[in-house]
């Protein structure tokens, strides 16, 4: 069975950050140059390790936002108020600082534009970095593989990646938000939580078999996953990643 | 290589957030983070039963109701995920492995547990055995929610918690060692946190 290609040990390796883009108010993502990246898979993780002056370290699961590169490698964090980590790494990192990476990690969580579609991807805010490194991969390699992506965002500004987003739509590629708490005036799209009703509109059908991938809070994939089993999509094709209010 | 210095990182949390009960590279959380890679299965406790099979002079099945007249135990452990966090203290009601093995006849050195949704995760037998691994049916003194695995999911605390199966529904006794999901996809065999062993290689 494929598995990860990690080929012997995941060494710390230090990331140098070269960029730093605001996304929404509260996100931003954080691009390092990595040399030696051994290149990754969309939809897989890093861990993160800080380490303080007087030794402390703190260790952290990344999401990677970027396509796979030879060397850069692009994190979306959201600031924890009273995290320890996203604070540091949202507010504080500066292009030339320096932290360290370790990864790539995971993959079962993954999408190559060899293996195809149709693709449906569902988006709990921040849960669409791993989603948006799909769309990059796919892109990037050229691929006409029919893609929907379904992105539940608490309002217009809290959209993340929404240029490249509006940018990329089309060319088989779908892009549909629903915006739970706040619109903006003249807003025609969704309003509501991700249901059943609405994962039928945007599609595709489950007998097209997509790959599916849903990623954000575990309330979110919870209700999303239920939603999609019951509209008859086969649960085995049906891939979710989760985080929680961790305190991250 | 020294660790590099991140400029401006200090320690935030309180100087014994759990102290030496916490692993290398984790942090205690107080919620309860979910983990899974699909959909949460719904098993009706009429059509749920949990066997011992493979190397084993019979196989064993109980129904929900045979199971739950299991003697049965409290225990209160750390739960460590691979995702770095820990959570310290953690009350769960459930049945011993011993219990379950108690007059199975094996020469299985491996263990591998199986769930609904096709979820697997691997072991060395002596792992699940001397009071160290449980079937566990009740977490905080209440049923054990879908989401963190109920009906029933084992705990395997001394391990990172992939090891623990969630929605288990048995374990196959094995003569030799066999990867389970996350153990195909990169992660570590045996997965001790307090040696860190996250990943292959580690």
């Amino acid at each position: 069975m494929a598995g990860t290609a990690v080929l012997g040990r995941l060494t710390w390796q230090v990331a140098t950050v070269v960029d730093v883009v605001a996304e929404t108010p509260r996100v931003k993502t954080i691009a390092f140059d990595v040399p030696g990246w051994r290149g990754h898979r969309a939809g897989q993780h890093v861990d993160v390790r800080l380490t303080a002056e007087d030794g402390y370290q703190a260790q952290r699961s990344y999401s990677i936002a970027s396509a796979p590169d030879r060397s850069r490698v692009e994190l979306t964090v959201v600031r924890i108020d009273d995290g320890e980590v996203s604070p540091y790494l949202a507010d504080e990192l500066q292009p030339g600082d320096q932290i360290e990476l370790r990864g790539p990690v995971g993959g079962y969580f993954v999408w190559e534009p060899s293996q195809g579609g149709p693709l449906l991807l569902v988006a709990g805010g921040s849960g669409v970095a791993p989603l948006m490194a799909m769309i990059r991969v796919r892109v990037a390699a050229g691929s006409s593989t029919e893609t929907r992506l379904l992105s539940s965002s608490r309002s217009w500004d809290d959209i993340i990646y929404r240029d490249e987003l509006e940018r990329l739509n089309g060319d088989g590629l779908t892009v549909v938000h629903t915006l739970t708490v706040s619109q903006p005036l003249g807003w025609t799209g969704y309003v509501r939580r991700v249901d059943v009703a609405m994962l039928a509109e945007v599609g595709p059908n489950p007998a097209e078999r997509p790959r599916v991938y849903v990623c954000g809070p575990t309330p979110f994939v919870e209700a999303v996953a239920e939603a999609l089993v019951q509209l008859g999509h086969d649960p085995r094709g049906i891939k979710t990643e989760r985080f929680g209010p961790t305190g991250g | 290589m020294p660790p590099i210095i991140s400029r401006g990182f200090r320690r935030r949390r309180g100087d014994d957030a759990g102290g030496d009960r916490v692993p290398p590279g984790q942090y205690v959380t107080t919620d309860f983070p979910v983990l899974s890679a699909g959909p949460t299965p719904h098993t009706a406790l009429d059509r749920w039963d949990f066997a011992i099979v493979g190397e084993v002079d019979r196989s064993r099945r109980w129904t929900w109701e045979q199971f739950r007249a299991l003697p049965s135990e409290e225990v209160t452990v750390d739960l460590h995920c691979v995702i770095k966090w820990s959570k310290l203290d953690t009350v769960w009601r459930g049945v011993s492995i011993d219990t379950l093995l108690e007059g199975v006849e094996t020469s299985a050195e491996y263990v591998v547990q199986f769930s609904d949704g096709g979820y697997t995760t691997n072991l060395p037998l002596e792992d699940v055995m001397g009071g160290k691994a449980w079937v566990a049916f009740a977490y905080d003194g209440a049923p054990l929610e879908p989401e963190h695995g109920g009906p029933a999911r084992m705990l395997v605390p001394h391990l990172y918690f992939w090891k623990s199966a969630k929605w288990v529904r048995g374990l196959r006794l094995l003569a030799t060692d066999e990867p389970g999901f996350w153990e195909m996809y990169g992660y570590h065999n045996y997965g001790d946190p307090w040696r860190e062993q996250r990943y292959w290689g580690d």
